[in-house]
């Protein structure tokens, strides 16, 4: 074993024992950054001296007796959509290259509080638009189980880091799946939690109606205690819910005994592989053994979901991003006249998935089209909600279902189609237009590749998902040697 | 409702995008695939159903109306690409 493999709580322990300093573990994690980011390309900013002082500041506060809790000196990474005051917040677009936020996201600063390091920002598809990280405007990330496949998106940098060891845990946003997705890609811990949950003050606005905040980890426990810190209202985000904050990590531990677990048919349907519809099967099984009951359910409408979103997510997306104006931060492309200076700026700053994206929420949005686009979508969401309403209103306590379709694909492999790329979130894209929790959990590798399975519950239900996700974890997936498989492939750094 | 190369024009306009010519057709094309299949959306009744904007059940949120101190002049212009007497400068309007 070494600092760099361990968890959350080993980690802390090995602190709390002395065995370990934060220094040790964080100049760990940064040599391992040098010595493999370079062909896993997590990383678009590495914060080399911010970390060594925070972590200095860390083992100080150990030795005086004043450490801050389980997350004190453990070293982390943030997807680079999260506003860090004095550090570099590109959300991987030309348009914010400059960009140096003066405040700092309230979830970023909640962690801060709890003492933890940060090694830096880690790519992402731009804005947020994407499911495999190959819209950034920077760099394409590797899947460090297979260097030639995606990591899956938008917040890829974060879920490749973590499972190659590249930081104990890393934070993401969540628009249709963007943590999900990635984190079962990746054969990591990843968790979406309640619309709510979780301050989005500084998050940099993608859709707003369907951000969340959400936590990439190496087990279901690291989640639970990551979730503990950050969750909770902030007056500086008024969708903040004041609903008190639950008892993950206690929750962990308590057992499926009695849960009902519902299994939706709509998850099973076509398009998804027979091979995972196979362990979803065998992942029934196991939580049954352990006392729970499994239940076979239907959500009629999910297959609307996935059209639902992209009318949804591209209409606020047009509106969000009409701020990137070349006035206030940012590129400027400089015209004569202030309306040239527009076009020339958003021309050049976003890349080709977000201006397919505004212009396609442009379109929804626009006089003619709005009743029968903008208008008529929201009124399916309310159907594809009141689906998952009725069936936690008749005592299902949570859903087993895939995480996504199939395991990671290659690289470069749908970057021409999008509605195919799109495709790869019909698993995910449901929860965020009810706005309810989903938890996905590593179970096996399928080929090489890893699978993620998704525990769905009802709004605020995250104990419960912690709870059976505990039950359905197994033993951590370690990815094959990367310099090893960089090596073979003929990859250079 | 196929998107035409001039409600491509007409769109990029309203989005303050400028396209080549190349791009446009590209655009028209693929967003043409994805409206088609947003079409089935058009399939469901959704007679009397009321529209979801926002899934938690929220009402104004309201907080006392108190003197706070917000980002310096500074801090705020500190991103900006070009600036003048405190204020953010661009280029002329017309």
């Amino acid at each position: 074993m070494s600092l760099t493999d361990l968890t959350i709580r080993q980690l802390s322990q090995a602190l709390d024992e002395g065995a370990t300093t934060s220094l040790e573990a964080t100049e760990a994690y940064l040599q391992r950054i040098e010595d493999i980011d370079p062909i896993i390309s997590s990383y678009i900013t590495v914060t080399w001296g911010n970390a060594v002082e925070a972590a200095l500041a860390s083992d100080q506060r150990r030795a005086k007796g004043q450490k801050l809790g389980v997350l004190d000196g453990i070293p982390m990474a943030l997807k680079d959509i999260f506003c860090t005051e004095g550090v570099l917040t590109t959300c991987a677009s030309k348009m914010l290259h400059n960009y140096i936020p003066p405040y700092n996201a309230t979830s970023w600063k909640r962690l801060q509080e709890a003492g933890v390091v940060l090694l830096g920002k880690c790519n992402m598809d731009e804005f947020a638009m994407g499911s495999s990280t190959e819209n950034s405007a920077y760099q394409v990330t590797r899947n460090p189980f297979d260097i030639e496949y995606v990591p899956g998106g938008s917040s890829g940098g974060s879920a490749a880091a973590l499972a190659a060891d590249l930081a104990t845990f890393t934070m993401g946003t969540d628009t249709g799946g963007s943590v999900r997705q990635p984190a079962a890609y990746c054969g990591v811990v990843g968790l979406k939690p309640t619309y709510g949950r979780i301050s989005r003050f500084g998050i940099i606005p993608y859709a707003s109606s369907l951000d969340q905040v959400g936590i990439f980890s190496k087990d279901t426990w690291d989640c639970a205690a990551v979730l503990e810190k950050v969750a909770g209202k902030d007056e500086y985000d008024s969708t903040s819910a004041t609903t008190p904050v639950g008892k993950y990590t206690e929750a962990c531990s308590r057992g499926v005994k009695g849960l009902k677990i519902g299994l939706p048919r709509e998850f099973m349907a076509e398009g998804i592989e027979k091979r995972i519809i196979t362990q979803l099967h065998a992942a029934a099984e196991k939580l049954a053994a352990q006392g729970a009951e499994i239940i076979d359910v239907s959500l009629p409408h999910t297959k609307y979901a996935l059209p639902t979103y992209y009318v949804l997510a591209t209409a606020e997306a047009s509106s969000n991003l009409a701020r990137y104006d070349g006035v206030r931060y940012g590129l400027r492309v400089e015209k004569d006249n202030l309306n040239d200076t527009f076009l020339a700026t958003r021309s050049a700053g976003f890349g080709n998935e977000v201006k397919r994206r505004i212009m396609l929420g442009t379109y929804v949005l626009s006089s003619g089209y709005y009743d029968a686009y903008y208008n008529k979508t929201l009124q399916v969401r309310t159907l594809i909600k009141r689906d998952y309403d009725e069936i936690f209103a008749s005592g299902i306590d949570c859903l087993l279902t895939p995480a996504a379709p199939s395991t990671a694909f290659k690289i470069g492999e749908k970057t021409d189609d999008p509605l195919s790329m799109y495709m790869s979130d019909v698993c995910t894209v449901p929860i965020n237009l009810a706005g309810l929790p989903g938890l996905v959990v590593p179970y096996g590798l399928l080929d090489g590749m890893p699978l993620g399975l998704q525990l769905i519950g009802p709004a605020f239900s995250e104990e419960t998902l912690f709870t059976a996700g505990t039950a359905l974890e197994g033993e951590r997936l370690i990815p094959p040697d990367i310099i090893e498989q960089a090596k073979a492939k003929g990859v250079t750094k | 409702m196929a998107i035409s190369l001039d409600d491509v024009d007409y769109v990029a306009k309203l989005a303050k995008l400028s396209l080549a010519v190349d791009e446009k057709e590209d655009y028209a094309r693929k967003l043409n695939s994805i409206l088609q299949y947003m079409e089935q959306l058009q399939d469901i009744d959704t007679k009397d159903i009321l529209p979801t904007t926002h899934v938690l059940p929220l009402e104004n949120v309201f907080r006392e109306d108190e003197l706070r101190e917000g980002l310096s002049l500074e801090k705020a212009l500190s991103n900006a690409p070009d600036t003048q007497d405190g204020y953010f400068k661009v280029p002329k309007i017309i």
